[in-house]
């Protein structure tokens, strides 16, 4: 597999989890208004992935489903981050959501430079929507951090937040967020939460044959 | 009944629309808020039995259909309790209501879903029956609610779409996965027969003399049935009702439905009532801390 | 707080009213409006303002029926037939 293939794989396995993950707190969120929000955030999410995979599928000839389903867990290349099971908690949640946008602000601004055309062309629309996952995160910011479990969520998170970006990447982001760098949760191979998470988010697609329509 | 109250039933019953500020009888208010309030419950509690799949869905396609559907629910319930707001009675007793079991919510919500093939059939056949209700309450007399519908009616015109695919793409698989449709739609049958209420005559119900709603139970029905029956059967579906037919006169017959089970259901004996109720409560009691923080006046 | 929110359906139509809905400032205010009201791209553009800030007029003096303001206030087709007749213009 290519290096652009692993790379976009890495991205889209992030967001794709992230979107399943941030998609379990629809219809149980903290108050109705911040549901529906909170729910395109989600769908947001899978809709990069879904983007991210259509590129990578062209190269490996095959398609954005398969790779979302069709792989097995440790074929995955999400960072532990995305894979932490957080509800029923949201200041976990909200501490992650700020961890991660960013994070990935540095990484997709990193990306719109590529010499990749097309990998810059999805990182510029990626970027045009999160602008509103990064204000959306900012606002909660703003009412969460002086709350105790805001903040020990976030030094909870933090190490796993670093895993989210290459080594050369953590200086900015120890910048931005504020805190000194730390040993970082690497990326590594997907654990047991992945495993319980992966074996219900491919359940339907596993109980009929390999190409079935749904 | 006096006369101010009897001069409001007569204007409602003229077409006339009421608006949140107008004086209205304390018994229209009531049942305003009684049918408004438990259609907000049921969106709210709509989203339970469908909301696990999200996480189940075969594909992307299906994951962010679904994910949307729910949205809109969950949208749809703040839209209708706000309605319910502004006629006096505040969100989180709303809530309080719902969970205690003292308000109702539809009778579909008090089931489990199985697979898959629930998933389908809900989005289409039970969005499908709602509509029906929905489009009729384009014209209630109460114009807030009313306003609501339209929006409502929008946005759950992609839903049926969604849950038809979703049947489509099934029964045109594997004999396994129409097997799995079938299988949905003998347990869901019963309880969207039981959906738009017993046939009461619209004369003797309270919601139809005051033209909140302005069709009767048994025209819904049959405009279900009519709309519904004949698209279930085309894909080589059956209905497990051998009594179900269309009479020469375009009148659907069907295996009366018993209506005691229905008031049993609603009443929180269905075989998922207590289950997710409790699960709402407990998960509310999780998030209460972020609405003392951020929303203290409407948890 | 509440907030009422108006959306405009498309470029030079009037601003409509939507809905309202619960945030506690401004900002939580944008989010939730962009997606009750525009996340279909159903809007082309929304005004929110919180609900306390909105003052509404509902009762209009209309003693003394002062029709001459408005069309309905006239009824030329007595004097205009009487005018063709003079004239000679009146259809036969």
């Amino acid at each position: 597999m290519s290096e652009r293939a692993q790379l976009l794989l890495e991205l889209a396995d992030d967001e794709l989890i992230l979107g399943w993950r941030n998609s379990e707190w629809t219809g149980i969120a903290p108050f109705l208004e911040e549901d529906v929000a909170f729910s395109s955030i989600a769908q947001n999410e899978i809709g990069h992935a879904r983007a991210l995979y259509d590129l990578a599928a062209v190269e490996l000839g095959t398609d954005a489903d398969a790779l979302a389903f069709d792989r097995k867990p440790e074929e995955y290349r999400c960072a532990q981050l995305v894979q932490l099971r957080l509800v029923p908690d949201w200041a976990q949640t909200i501490a992650r959501h700020v961890l991660y946008e960013t994070a990935d602000a540095l990484r997709i601004a990193a990306l719109k430079e590529h010499d990749d055309a097309e990998l810059a062309g999805i990182a510029a629309k990626v970027e045009r929507e999160e602008v509103y996952h990064r204000l959306h995160a900012e606002m909660w910011l703003e009412r969460l951090r002086n709350e105790a479990r805001y903040t020990e969520a976030v030094d909870e998170l933090w190490p796993y937040a670093l895993g989210v970006l290459e080594p050369g990447l953590r200086p900015a982001l120890a910048e931005r967020v504020g805190r000194p760098q730390v040993q970082a949760v690497e990326r590594s191979a997907p654990g047991e939460e992945f495993a319980a998470l992966w074996e219900e988010m491919t359940m339907v697609r596993r109980s009929a044959p390999v190409g079935a329509q749904w | 009944m006096d006369a101010r109250t009897q001069e409001f039933l007569e204007e409602v019953q003229a077409g006339r629309q009421v608006e949140t500020g107008d004086w209205m009888p304390d018994e229209y208010r009531k049942r305003l808020i009684k049918f408004i309030e438990m259609h907000g419950n049921s969106e709210l509690m709509g989203v339970l039995p469908e909301r696990d799949w999200i996480l189940r869905a075969p594909t992307l396609q299906r994951k962010l259909a679904l994910t949307a559907k729910i949205q809109d629910e969950v949208g749809h319930c703040q839209l209708i309790y706000r309605v319910v707001e502004d006629l006096g009675k505040p969100r989180a007793q709303c809530l309080d209501d719902l969970i205690s079991g003292k308000s109702k919510f539809h009778n579909v919500f008090h089931y489990p879903t199985k697979s898959w093939g629930d998933v389908g059939v809900i989005a289409w056949l039970v969005d499908a029956a709602a509509i029906i209700s929905q489009k009729a309450l384009l014209k209630c007399s109460y114009a807030p609610y009313a306003r609501v519908m339209k929006k409502v009616c929008w946005e759950e015109s992609f839903h049926i779409l969604h849950g038809r695919d979703t049947v489509l793409a099934m029964v045109t698989g594997t004999p396994a996965q129409f097997e799995l449709v079938q299988e949905a739609l003998d347990r869901w049958w019963p309880p969207l027969m039981h959906f738009h209420g017993n046939p009461i005559p619209a004369e003797e119900d309270p919601m139809f003399v005051w033209r909140i709603k302005s069709q009767a139970n048994e025209d819904a029905r049959q405009q279900f049935l009519e709309g519904y029956v004949p698209q279930i059967l085309e894909l080589g579906l059956t209905i497990p009702d051998p009594k179900l037919r269309r009479g020469d006169d375009g009148v659907w017959e069907y295996t009366e439905p018993d209506w005691d089970e229905l008031m049993a259901v609603v009443t929180g004996h269905g075989p998922a009532s207590q289950e997710r109720l409790d699960f709402r409560r407990v998960s509310r009691a999780e998030v209460d801390w972020v609405s003392k923080v951020m929303l203290p006046e409407a948890a | 707080m509440i907030w009422e929110v108006f959306r405009q359906e498309r470029k030079g139509q009037p601003f409509v009213h939507g809905g309202s809905f619960h945030a506690p400032d401004k900002a939580f205010a944008d989010a939730y409006a962009r997606e009750f009201y525009a996340r279909r791209q159903e809007s082309v553009a929304l005004w929110i303002v919180p609900r306390e800030e909105i003052t509404e007029i509902g009762e209009f003096p209309d003693e003394f029926d002062l029709k001459y303001r408005r069309v309905d206030g006239y009824s030329i087709k007595a004097r205009l037939k009487e005018a063709r007749e003079r004239a000679g213009t009146a259809a036969p």
